[in-house]
């Protein structure tokens, strides 16, 4: 494990001697690092670029921007980045709240899911999780690197369905949220987001289609890439309706057609969202991961985010959450015994 | 006059299809597509088109275990897909799958939304697609989003047992040959009751027998159930739609009230059947 920290180091360290900031969607190009020997695109036996493998896409960088970093964008190195944090944590008193929170914090229905397991007790956290590198000072790109503001009715219905939630969220299973339940995990997307663990996903690219298997509960996209329009609107469904296709070397997929009840970062999203996402692979270890999400009916403003997932060894294993789901029962008898005494 | 022609015709044309039979020393010419790389090519979207989830071996039509669902739900007759017909289940083990069937508006996974397991999420009436990688085949099935990333690279052992299990492929010819193993012992073969335990092993092969249709066989071994090692063949049909595609089957949320309804706190009236 010491010996991945300390190449992982080497690594950033070279990354950052190459990166640019690059902005919100903007299409990314493969630059190998000058140091590094010639690497060319590898393709798939009909011609498109070879984006195969097992990825984590594990990540330290927050999805908001933590604020006393302003409109800055990117760390400048390693040392920039410790002494930020550093700076901000003492000019809070050293408050838990001024240092920068893995993305893993995120938690898009409020239920607590952040602090579900100590990662660490299972090996999951910290450096035995293989992360791409990054300066980023959020995965949310741009001056602001956060998420823009509800609209005020939306706002309102959150807080109501949130309230709702929290009055009858023992009454039966269909009161527990999504991820509890073992149907969305909130993270699978699209835009797919680092898990708290687990964060690993698994690419096979078959003629004109891209599979994408995320390890957290098995959730699979299959993408058509063979130019077919989206399905029917009547049909809405937990991971919307993502179809593909390549502008030069990057896949683009754009998904609609969600699900009423899913929820990207803390939001239901409406009739009217769109996701468009972009995968480039610019080395031999890492896909640069890009996202805008649009839904006029949800937010203010689109808002756009990236981040880079790196190969890893491993396989996937199966998640098999809702065959495995004891909890669920063991919650509701509880909370039956409860009211008996 | 007329029946001395037909039988010259009939003769003509058995010397014909000698005249272009293979000799055995060739291989058959292959009924699959190709792949760029020259592998048959198994990318599609598939469905069994028959009776095995009800019950693999041959059975009549029967009255199904819901009685107000009527005749919408009940078996439909099947051959079945055993070969030979007969599971070949040790004395214990046959009385169990009369138990399992006798119990299985209880037992059945299916019901209850567990992934199907191989082979029976192959044949389950929902369809599942094979995106045919280099390194890897991943077969996605419709039912349960289930899913499986077949190896095609040098073996690897499972680190523990699952409701999937453990795939390991390789080309044999036209024949895309899996080997399953580290299954689980939670899944069943059908709805009837058939059962394995968590030393089964699987051998799946998968053979184009034309441009839209696959063999598909399953060696199944499990020397704790069975008597010997016993076969299941059927064929599997492409879905032909323009604009075929594996929908979400998230059935997790049609299984709540089945697995958890008896611990709500104020239960459902008035709908479904309360047994």
């Amino acid at each position: 494990m010491r010996r991945y920290v300390l190449s992982s180091l080497i690594a950033l360290a070279v990354v950052s001697l190459m990166s640019a900031p690059v902005f919100a969607q903007t299409p990314v190009t493969a630059k190998p690092a000058p140091a590094a020997k010639a690497w060319t695109m590898p393709r798939t036996p009909d011609g498109k670029p070879d984006l195969q493998g097992v990825y984590s896409n594990a990540t330290t960088v927050p999805v908001a921007r933590p604020a006393y970093l302003g409109a800055k964008e990117f760390y400048t190195d390693e040392a920039d980045k410790v002494a930020s944090a550093a700076q901000a944590s003492a000019g809070r008193g050293g408050g838990r709240a001024a240092a920068p929170r893995p993305a893993a914090a995120a938690d898009p229905e409020g239920n607590g899911l952040a602090v579900h397991y100590d990662t660490s007790q299972f090996g999951l956290g910290g450096p035995t999780v293989k992360r791409a590198a990054s300066l980023r000072t959020s995965i949310i790109t741009g001056p602001e690197g956060r998420v823009p503001a509800m609209l005020p009715e939306v706002q309102k219905l959150v807080a109501e369905k949130r309230a709702y939630q929290q009055a009858h969220q023992w009454e039966s299973a269909q009161n527990r949220p999504l991820a509890e339940r073992c149907i969305t995990w909130g993270f699978e997307g699209p835009p797919m987001m680092p898990v708290g663990y687990n964060s690993t996903l698994e690419i096979v690219q078959g003629q004109g289609y891209v599979g994408i298997v995320q390890e957290m509960i098995h959730d699979t996209r299959v993408i058509p890439t063979d130019g077919r329009p989206h399905g029917p609107s009547e049909i809405k469904r937990w991971m919307g309706d993502s179809v593909g296709h390549w502008e030069g070397d990057t896949l683009v997929v754009e998904t609609v057609n969600y699900n009423p009840l899913v929820v990207v970062q803390g939001a239901p999203l409406s009739d009217a969202a769109k996701v468009t996402e972009r995968f480039t692979r610019i080395d031999a270890d890492t896909i640069t991961y890009q996202f805008t999400v649009d839904d006029p009916k949800t937010w203010v403003k689109p808002f756009s985010g990236e981040y880079n997932m790196v190969h890893i060894d491993g396989g996937l294993y199966e998640y098999a959450c809702h065959e495995g789901n004891y909890g669920m029962a063991n919650n509701l008898s509880g909370a039956r015994a409860t009211e008996k005494k | 006059m007329r029946g001395s022609w037909l039988l010259v015709g009939a003769a003509g044309a058995a010397l014909l299809s000698l005249a272009v039979l293979p000799t055995p020393a060739q291989a058959p010419a292959s009924k699959a597509p190709k792949t760029k790389d020259g592998k048959p090519n198994l990318n599609g979207i598939w469905q069994a088109n028959n009776e095995a989830n009800w019950d693999i071996r041959p059975h009549a039509a029967y009255q199904g275990p819901v009685y107000t669902l009527g005749a919408a739900y009940s078996t439909p007759a099947g051959l079945g897909v055993v070969e030979g017909g007969e599971i070949p289940y040790k004395p214990e083990a046959a009385a169990k799958q009369k138990q399992n069937f006798t119990d299985r508006l209880k037992l059945d996974p299916e019901i209850k939304c567990y992934m199907g397991g191989v082979p029976r999420s192959t044949y389950m009436p929902y369809p599942f697609q094979i995106v045919q990688g280099t390194g890897t085949i991943m077969f996605v099935y419709e039912y349960a989003g289930a899913v499986r990333v077949i190896n095609m690279g040098a073996p690897t052992k499972a680190p523990a047992d699952s409701w999937m299990g453990w795939s390991n492929g390789h080309w044999e010819g036209e024949s895309l040959v899996v080997d399953v193993t580290s299954l689980n012992d939670s899944t069943w073969f059908d709805r009837a009751g058939n059962w394995h335990s968590d030393a089964l092993h699987v051998i799946e092969r998968y053979t184009a027998i034309g441009p839209d249709a696959l063999q598909y066989e399953a060696t199944i071994d499990d020397p704790k159930v069975f008597t010997r090692q016993w076969k299941m063949s059927m064929p599997l049909y492409r879905r032909l739609e323009k604009n075929a595609q594996i929908l979400e089957y998230k059935c997790v949320e049609f299984a709540e009230e089945v697995l958890y309804g008896h611990l709500r706190k104020q239960p459902l009236q008035g709908k479904g059947d309360s047994k």
